[in-house]
Formats: C-alpha cells, structure tokens, sequence
C-alpha cells in the first residue's frame, strides 16, 4: 500500500526542500494521498480518535506540571489549589482527568474492533503487538497519574499495586523497595511516579508512531477483512475522505466528553479520593479505576497471591500472541458465523469481569441457604472462560466453523454487482 | 569489504571479545548508579528505628506508632487474649508458628506476653487491617477479607504468611525500641 510516492513538489521551495529533507512528502504520501478502503465504517475512526486523546493528555499533563508539586506535604493541596485558585485549573484538570477515562473507552473500543475484525492477523502481527504495547504503556501510565493526587485511593492503589511485585519469589521484596525508595510508599514513590508520569506519555508516542508505520507498510484492515486488489476501484484518497470522516467522529466523540468534563466531572472517579491520603487507615472498599476493574476481579479471583498476580499479568500477555492462536484465515467476523457469537459472548465476559472488580468479593448475588453464589465465584467462572476463549476456542473455532464466502472485492463488498458487470463489460 | 576468514580464533578474535567484555563492564557499572539511587536513600534509613513509650496503653488495648511510613500495632494482650492464642494447634496454621515465637523478652528475661507488637500491613497486598474485629477477635483487612488471631498469624483469607514481628527490643518495662 505504501507503494510509489504521488508527491510532486508544487513550487521552488518545496522543490528545494524535498531533496534535503522529504518531509512535506512523508506527510504527503501518509496523510493525504495515502488509499484508504472505502469501506471503512466508523469503528476506523478510532485511531484518530486516539491520537487526540493523546493530544489532549500531554497538552493538559504539562500544563497542570507547572502547578502541580509532588511532595507528601504539598501534592493534595497542590491539586485543590489547581482547583479553586489557578485560572481555568478547574477545567484543565477535569479534562485531563476524564481524559484518562475517555482514552480508556476509545482504546478499548479500538481493540474490541480489532478483534472483531480480525485485524490482528497476517500480515498485521506486529502492529497489533505495538498496540498491545501502547495500551500497557497506557496502564502504567494512568497508574502513576492517579497516585499523584495524593488521596486516599491514590495511596492505597499504589500500596496494592507495588505489593503484587512483593509476589515475585526471591527478588520480590527487594524490587518493592527499590520501587518505593522506602519501607512503604511514600515521598520518594510519589516523587518518580511523578517523573514516570511525565515520560511514560512520551514513550507511547514513540511507539504510536511505529504503529502508524506498520499500519502504512501493511495498508489498513477493512470490515471485509480482504486486501485490497485494485487501488482504483477499492480505496479513495485518505484527504478529504478519511479526515473528514474522523473529523466527525472526533467531534461525536468529544461531545461525551464534554459531557463527563462539565455535567459529571467526578462521576468516573472515587469520592475516597478527595480525602488525602492517610498511611494509616485503609479505606473500607478499595477499588482501581473503572478500566482496570476486569483486571483486579481476576486478580482476587485466585486464592494464591502469585497465582493471582500471574493471572492478572497473563491476561493482558495473552494479547501479544493472539495472531497465533487465531487459526482461521478469515478476518473479519462478519464471515464468521461462529466466531460472531463467542465474539459477543467474550465481551459480556469482559464487562462481567469489570463489575466483579467493582463489587466487594464476598457480595451474595445469589442466595443458597446461609451462603451462596458470590462475586468471588462469578469472577473465576468469568476468569476460566476469558482464558479459555483465546486457548480453547480461538485454535478449535478456526479449525471446525465454515466460515461465509468471502466478497470477491472491496468495492465488490461496497457495491455489489460491481465485479459481475465488469466481468461482463 | 574486505573478507577476513579463518578456521582457528584469531588474535582479532580474542581483541573483539576482550574489548566487547569490557564495553559491557563499563555499560552496566555506569547504569548501576542511576538504578541504586531508586534504593532508599541515607535519610529515609536514618528514620530507620523509634522509641516508644508504652506504658500508658491498658490491657485489652493497642496502640498504632508509625515506623518507616508503615503503622506498627502495639497491643497489650489480655490473659484471654494469651490464652486463646497459646491454645492453638500449630500444626493447623497456614504459617505455623507458636506464641511464644512472636513475643519477645523483657529485660527481666521473661517472656513479655502481654505484649504483642506486629507491622500492621496486611501480608496479603498491604492494607491496614482491622483491630479486634473478624472471627478471632485478632485483625481483620478490609481489602480482601483476611483473618487474624489474638497473635496476628494468618487464620482465613488470601494472605500467605502471618503479620510481620518487626525488629524490637525492651529498652526498659514501659519503653520499646522499635527497628
């Protein structure tokens, strides 16, 4: 797809500098004369989607720095004076703040869209490594984030959080303290989880943009989930048609977020967290962020502390070697009659797994004499089963479902017919 | 590009290794300074130990002292208290360990029993947990449920091992040296 270069230099000066450095070409050839499938539906305008997001985080992030100070004594305060005293502090840290959350929804719809759509096989493996890369960078980063408030929560997200690596047989405890700086979490902690947080964004930009030149070396995927055959009649140039579409979702996209950011900027948040942090007394009910709740309810769902802990790790460490597990040839799940169904079973799963995580572990759901059926149960059948989704079913599905005849092109899939009256012509 | 061959290693072999041997020597002793100084640093070691005085906690009470950022529960047993922590099979304890293992002696050389002093960090993922709550009337955490007795070892829950008996020693009758 990234094939010959259409750029033609229009004048002297972009003449001049094409052959010193091709600057205006690479943004040319990635940005605006680049084919894009027209089929693309809105599900495609994710990526971009991200990329504001990502925007939006840094631009946010360094400003809030500059008011921001990260010492025990002063980080609490230093958040309430963002928010009463500095012009617009409020504003600014809601939007970061909901920003996290908004990045979260937007990746996850990002990825449920890749699994759906088979985006993840060949030959697009390794940019669907990087995203899976980006989206722990993602984790790490919003972790560190949320302990710089320095309340309740924040504190005791971070204890929880470090004491998983306490689990790690001999250097365990070690690593704890030399993650700490300390015997607890404490000034030190904050201090370099303040600078992890400024440099963690960074990274993922770095690695976004070799997500995007593995998305130009391989072409885009497609609700059909076929390559392209012929450029002319299957892709349309990324400008106008591309940009202007993610225009749109950016604007539909930002209205949710302005939303949460000015009708119910504390609804995604925890209350505890307005009570600064006190290192000796834990809340009653800790819970991480709404996005990481499918990961904590796997987390309690083991009895054994490194077990759970290898669980939780697992889960996201599956997704790197999902192209190998996937044994069907064909992408998209719209052919996949099978596939479809544990498709939507998989993401019930999902959301399944973020209530457990949200709910205390021993809450009845459903009574049996004196005890009965609690979260804790429902998180490790819900555990079993987001496993054996990728171990079991993914291989066998592959091997046993027919899947659907495939459209015989792009435009094909766009337009039926098409191919035929060609054929004819 | 000249193409150098040959079937015994070569003086130019031996130099390659001894120079990347010592590339690699220098490499790691330069990042080991910027991976130490996340290690804790001389003044948070200095905060290392305390001394408290306890003569003012009554029986059946505890109070909670802040050692190196974490609470340390020092808890004047009760003779019930005692009792129902000696009077546990060891062998049926998660981390079995016996009472009289994690009280310490006083300056008389006695076993100090009324005294229990534990880090009160649950073992399982680090929360505070509750005094004189849960089955035992021991401790109970909040975050995932664990259960403690009268001896702060591990009854019921997640957590693997017992409270952590912090490094103590009796200074004097009333006074405690913590760390």
């Amino acid at each position: 797809m990234s094939g010959e270069s259409t750029y033609t230099p229009a004048n002297g000066f972009t003449r001049w500098l094409d052959a010193r450095l091709p600057i205006l070409r690479l943004v040319n050839d990635s940005f605006v004369d680049y084919p894009t499938p027209k089929n693309l539906n809105y599900w495609w305008t994710f990526g971009a989607i991200l990329s504001l997001c990502l925007a939006v985080q840094i631009v946010t992030g360094i400003v809030l720095a500059m008011h921001y100070v990260p010492t025990t004594e002063l980080a609490f305060a230093s958040v309430e004076h963002i928010m009463r005293d500095v012009n617009y502090g409020w504003l600014i840290r809601y939007v970061h703040a909901n920003g996290a959350s908004m990045f979260f929804i937007a990746v996850y719809i990002h990825m449920f869209r890749g699994l759906y759509y088979g985006s993840y096989k060949a030959p697009r493996e390794v940019l669907w490594i990087l995203g899976v890369l980006i989206y722990l960078l993602m984790m790490a980063t919003a972790f560190f984030g949320y302990v710089l408030p320095w309340g309740q929560m924040s504190f005791w997200g971070a204890t929880v959080i470090t004491n998983l690596f306490g689990a790690i047989p001999v250097v365990g405890e070690a690593l704890r303290t030399w993650l700490w700086g300390g015997f607890s979490v404490g000034d030190p902690t904050l201090n370099r989880f303040f600078s992890l947080h400024y440099l963690f964004p960074f990274l993922i930009a770095g690695v976004v943009v070799l997500h995007v030149w593995a998305l130009h070396v391989t072409g885009q995927g497609n609700p059909a989930g076929i390559e392209v055959k012929d450029p002319k009649k299957d892709t349309v140039p990324f400008t106008p048609y591309a940009t202007i579409k993610d225009g749109f979702g950016m604007v539909l996209f930002l209205i949710l977020f302005a939303y949460f950011v000015f009708y119910n900027p504390n609804g995604l948040g925890e209350p505890d967290n307005y009570e600064i942090a006190n290192p000796l007394k834990t809340p009653a009910h800790i819970v991480p962020e709404w996005y990481l709740l499918p990961f904590y309810a796997i987390l309690r769902a083991v009895p054994d502390k490194l077990g759970g802990v290898i669980l939780m790790f697992g889960a996201i460490a599956i997704l790197f070697v999902l192209p190998w597990l996937d044994t069907s040839k064909v992408r998209s799940a719209r052919f996949r009659p099978l596939y479809k169904q544990f498709f939507w079973i998989f993401v019930a799963v999902c959301l399944g797994l973020g209530y457990c995580g949200g709910q205390t572990p021993d809450k009845i759901l459903i009574h049996v004499g004196d005890g009965g059926f609690d979260v804790t149960d429902l998180s490790r059948i819900l555990t079993i089963y987001y496993f054996a989704h990728f171990i079991v079913l993914l291989p066998v599905l592959g091997l046993v479902e027919k899947p659907k005849p495939l459209p015989a092109s792009i435009a094909d899939s766009v337009l039926p017919g098409t191919r035929q009256d060609q054929a004819t012509s | 590009m000249a193409e150098i061959h040959a079937d015994e290693p070569t003086r130019r072999d031996f130099l390659y290794v001894a120079t990347g041997s010592l590339a690699a020597v220098g490499v790691a002793s330069a990042v080991w300074p910027l991976i130490d100084q996340m290690n804790p640093d001389a003044s948070v070691l200095a905060l290392a130990s305390i001394e408290v005085d306890i003569s003012n906690i009554p029986v059946g009470q505890e109070t909670t002292f802040k050692w190196r950022g974490k609470p340390v529960f020092v808890r004047h047993r009760s003779e019930e208290e005692i009792a129902a922590a000696e009077s546990v099979d060891v062998a049926s304890l998660p981390d079995p360990q016996t009472d009289d293992e994690r009280v310490r002696t006083g300056p008389d050389g006695e076993l100090e029993r009324q005294w229990l002093v534990v880090i009160g960090i649950c073992t399982h993922l680090g929360c505070v947990p509750l005094s004189y709550k849960g089955e035992y009337d021991g401790y109970f955490c909040p975050c995932h449920g664990s259960v403690y007795d009268t001896s702060g070892r591990i009854r019921k829950g997640p957590a693997p091992l017992n409270l952590e008996v912090p490094p103590y020693e009796f200074v004097s009758d009333t006074k405690i040296k913590i760390g």
